[in-house]
């Protein structure tokens, strides 16, 4: 019943593997794509002291398919004065970063279509493309809305890249190693035990980098009309809507394997342990969603650059420390020390934190 | 045109350019215009542009008998009807010289507080939502909203333009299910008042967000003849509630919230803060309602003596004043509404200027407009 | 801004949404739910009594925007007034109410029914032959409280309160 994963030297060779992998790899994103937005508009709605979708098939589940429908359907509208080959190939360009991220992450023990030893390093290359996509997208649209909306974006990803990158560096060094497999296998205590700040650094930069809220002011609904996506319609579109969810499901599964023990866990079978992590992230990130308004575009670099990077910066160095200093002290005597030290720093840090200048002299 | 730093001249060439943020978007309360001029990110100008809901209620007013007019005025700030009412009946009562019987000024004030409470709802929600907390708080204010209005329904019958007070009086009496539904209503609605608070009082973000930013200084205030939430956030204790009290404002007891900088945060508090304080009115109004009848004697047809009159209130949004003048007939000869969102509005670009767009929007839903008032 | 609170204003805000998690929603589910509007409500129909209606027009002076259109004709042998045609442009009214309560023989009544959509404008035009009282076509209790007293309890948030488990 579980699972097996296919070893190197299995009759069917590499590309017997490949294939079978791509197909897991694509089944699982558009599955789990449908029942993320259908969970996300139920959530939402109970939050918010209403009911979501019920109305097509048993507890609105067939509603995701009907939007894709819908979506599929409507009319291609290109404007005229854009620029058209790159109006058409900004979503293709956001939208398969999003999936090429999956290649490296275990589903399983060894279960993974490619265990390269650079993972991490893989991962944080591949996610800073979908920017470039977007950017095409607003560039492309010949709309000042659009313009505004991707110059934004790039601020933000920009901003954000270091700390994101500085404190998965933390967990690397206490694995030993860059390759997701390893890093899972070396999870006996789970990281988020042990780097607590450096879990919500990495949460924190993550969800600024997949432009969700508190985030989305590239998309800011209230402000600019939908953003970079403003003249984007039919499948274009849906291929934007997609590429935001399949970014959503990438860093929760990044998170789930670097922090939060991947797909080990007692009793259940292995892939089912990943599934619940990988929902349990998610529904954080809606409630976050739920609950929290929008940061303003300075505010968001003031975040990243002041209170973000020096905060990574000093998770990354007492992380080294203590891994240099006592090599062999047990793990356990350093997850009550680490999250003493994560509020103490938060706390001190917030005390120091200020903002910028918010009126400009005109 | 060369954009300074704070100490060196940076010599990189900037264009602003002009955003027109068209009647119809998300974030506009109602169908107003403006035309915004950016340099990068930060506003230079602004220029309002409205008109779009112009429906001559004015003019027709002229042409309708006092009694007809009533319906009218329901449309000028359809989220507050009663108050628009109130502050015409006012009008024509002092027009004309008539006086209401005990029962008809407590139950008036009933109304005009209840509104003020889901005028408020409307504004803190949306404000909240322009700040981009998605929908949460907005449609919690929503739900607490529909229990206000189911008791304006049960009074009078609509949901959203009541038609209930008449010059003289008040439509019909309360039903005898009203009272016990207002009680069970004033003892929930501090809890829930509570709850938007901790969701939103101390939230980093929305002080990031609010504080500071679209200062109103007091002096700026005055000058332009602000009124409601708006002066009152900027530190002038001015209500005319208590400056100028109207129908039996003067027999209870209640405080004036203000702020003290006159930024977005401090007119948000106002508005929650106004909010316990009408619960507050409602408590005596409700323990002290008299009985009596609900009309006095006044003609089908009244024909005040030829004059004018000017009636104003406190409106939830601010000073609705309506200036009647009568030459003796059936209907108004002259029919002008001072209205108190089109004044605030005036002060809407120098507020704006230097803050960045996002802010733009804030500012712009922390003044609370409705386009039915500015456009009439 | 500063942490004033380090992050707890935040965090106060997250307990607040997900306790709603343990309570049921407010909404109901229309069309299979529907909640009873006001007894007073103001319905998006009139209903005429064609009995007591004397054919004065005080109804139509009173509507401020003349939806009402009443034509008369004289009857010597009864010496009354007989109404030949009575009608309403229910989309032109505004269903402000007025017309009810000038009338001074209680002829005219509000209707309690909302969902009076039509397919095409003509359909609105109300005229003698589907304005009288029926059982399917009740009669709202809109300034006439004995009729409101037959009707049933409105629906009100503050009774069932969704909000709590």
């Amino acid at each position: 019943m579980a699972m097996q994963w296919l070893p190197p030297d299995w009759p069917g060779n590499f590309w017997a593997h490949w294939a079978v992998f791509t197909v897991i790899i694509v089944a699982f994103i558009l599955v789990m794509f449908l029942a993320f937005t259908w969970f996300e508009r139920r959530a939402l709605a109970i939050m918010q002291a209403r009911l979501g979708p019920n109305r097509a098939g048993p507890f609105g589940l067939l509603q995701p398919v009907a939007d894709g429908l819908k979506v599929l359907l409507k009319e291609d509208i290109v404007p005229a004065k854009g620029d058209k080959l790159v109006h058409w190939l900004a979503p293709v360009v956001a939208f398969v970063p999003a999936m090429l991220i999956f290649a490296v992450i275990p589903f399983q023990g060894g279960a993974l279509l490619a265990d390269l030893n650079i993972g991490i390093l893989y991962i944080v290359a591949i996610s800073s493309v979908t920017t470039v996509g977007i950017f095409m997208a607003g560039w492309a649209s010949n709309n000042k809305y659009s313009t505004l909306g991707a110059m934004r974006q790039i601020a933000s990803v920009v901003s954000y890249e270091i700390p994101v990158v500085l404190s998965v560096v933390g967990v690397v060094l206490l694995a030993g190693s860059l390759s997701l497999q390893q890093i899972v296998a070396a999870q006996d205590i789970p990281f988020i035990l042990l780097q607590p700040l450096g879990f919500l650094l990495f949460f924190i930069g993550a969800l600024a980098e997949i432009n969700r809220t508190p985030f989305d002011l590239t998309e800011a609904d209230s402000e600019l009309v939908a953003g970079f996506n403003i003249e984007y319609s039919g499948i274009k579109w849906g291929l934007f809507f997609l590429a935001e969810y399949a970014e959503a499901l990438a860093i929760s599964a990044i998170v789930t394997t670097v922090f939060l023990g991947g797909w080990r866990g007692p009793l259940l079978p292995d892939w089912l342990w990943f599934l619940v992590k990988v929902g349990i992230i998610f529904f954080v990130i809606v409630w976050i969603r739920t609950t929290i308004p929008r940061v303003r575009i300075d505010q968001l670099m003031a975040l990243a650059w002041k209170f973000l990077f020096p905060l990574a910066l000093l998770n990354l160095l007492i992380t080294a420390v203590e891994i240099l200093v006592w090599p062999e002290v047990s793990l356990w005597v350093f997850v009550p020390v680490n999250i003493a030290i994560a509020i103490v720093l938060i706390v001190l840090w917030s005390k120091f934190f200020k903002l910028g200048w918010g009126k400009v002299e005109v | 045109m060369a954009t300074t730093a704070k100490t060196k001249e940076v010599v990189i060439n900037t264009e602003p350019f002009v955003v027109n943020f068209g009647p119809a978007h998300p974030s506009t309360h109602g169908v107003f215009r403006m035309r915004i001029t950016l340099d990068g990110e930060v506003v230079v100008d602004m220029e309002p542009v409205f008109g779009y809901l112009h429906r001559g209620i004015e003019k027709l007013a002229e042409e309708r008998t006092y009694t007809q007019v009533i319906p009218l005025t329901d449309r000028l700030d359809y989220l507050a009807s009663m108050s628009n009412n109130l502050a015409y009946c006012l009008a024509v009562e002092k027009l004309a010289g008539i006086a209401v019987p005990e029962r008809v000024e407590y139950i008036r004030v009933i109304m005009a507080e209840l509104q003020r409470i889901a005028s408020h709802l409307i504004a803190v929600g949306s404000f909240v939502q322009d700040c981009g907390a998605f929908m949460t708080p907005y449609v919690y204010m929503l739900r607490e909203r529909e229990r206000i209005l189911d008791l304006f329904e049960m009074v009078s019958g609509q949901r959203l333009t009541y038609n209930y007070m008449r010059v003289g009086g008040v439509s019909q009496d309360v039903p005898d299910e009203f009272i016990p539904a207002l009680a069970k209503f004033l003892k929930e609605m501090p809890g829930w008042i509570n709850e938007y608070d901790r969701l939103l009082k101390d939230n980093e973000i929305l002080l990031a967000r609010a504080k500071g930013v679209g200062i109103l200084p007091r002096d700026l205030a005055i000058d332009i003849a602000a009124s409601g939430p708006v002066l009152r956030g900027s530190g002038v204790k001015w209500d005319i509630r208590k400056a100028d009290p109207y129908s039996i404002y003067d027999r209870f007891e209640f405080d004036i919230p203000t702020g003290t900088v006159g930024d977005c945060y401090d007119r948000y508090r106002v508005r929650v803060e106004e909010m316990r304080q009408s619960l507050r009115i409602l408590k005596q109004a409700m323990k002290g309602l008299p009985r009596g009848e609900v009309r006095s004697e006044v003609p089908h047809l009244i024909r005040p003596p030829a004059g004018e009159a000017y009636g104003h209130i406190e409106a939830p949004k601010g000073d609705l004043g309506f200036y009647l003048v009568s030459d003796g007939s059936i209907a108004p000869y002259r029919f002008h509404v001072r209205a108190p969102t089109l004044i605030n509005l005036t002060v809407l670009a120098d507020m704006m200027r230097g803050w960045k767009i996002a802010d733009a929007i804030v500012i712009f839903g922390s003044i609370d407009i409705c386009m039915g008032e500015v456009d009439r | 801004m500063k942490f004033e609170r380090y992050g707890l204003g935040i965090a106060k805000g997250l307990t607040v949404t997900i306790r709603h998690l343990l309570r049921r929603p407010v909404t109901t589910q229309y069309p299979e739910q529907r909640l009873n509007p006001s007894r007073r409500t103001r319905g998006n129909e009139l209903i005429w009594d064609e009995a007591k209606c004397t054919g004065c027009g005080t109804c139509a002076k009173a509507c401020h925007i003349g939806a009402i259109h009443i034509s008369t004709s004289t009857d010597l042998v009864n010496n009354k007034y007989e109404v030949k045609s009575y009608e309403v442009d229910t989309g032109y009214c505004i269903f402000c109410g007025l017309c009810v309560e000038a009338c001074p023989f209680e002829a005219l009544f509000m209707s309690y029914d909302y969902e009076r959509a039509q397919y095409r404008r003509g359909d609105l035009f109300q005229s003698k032959e589907n304005m009288a009282e029926t059982p399917e076509r009740k009669v709202s209790g809109y300034f006439y409280p004995g009729r409101a007293a037959k009707l049933p309890k409105q629906s009100l948030l503050v009774d069932n309160d969704r909000g709590k488990r």
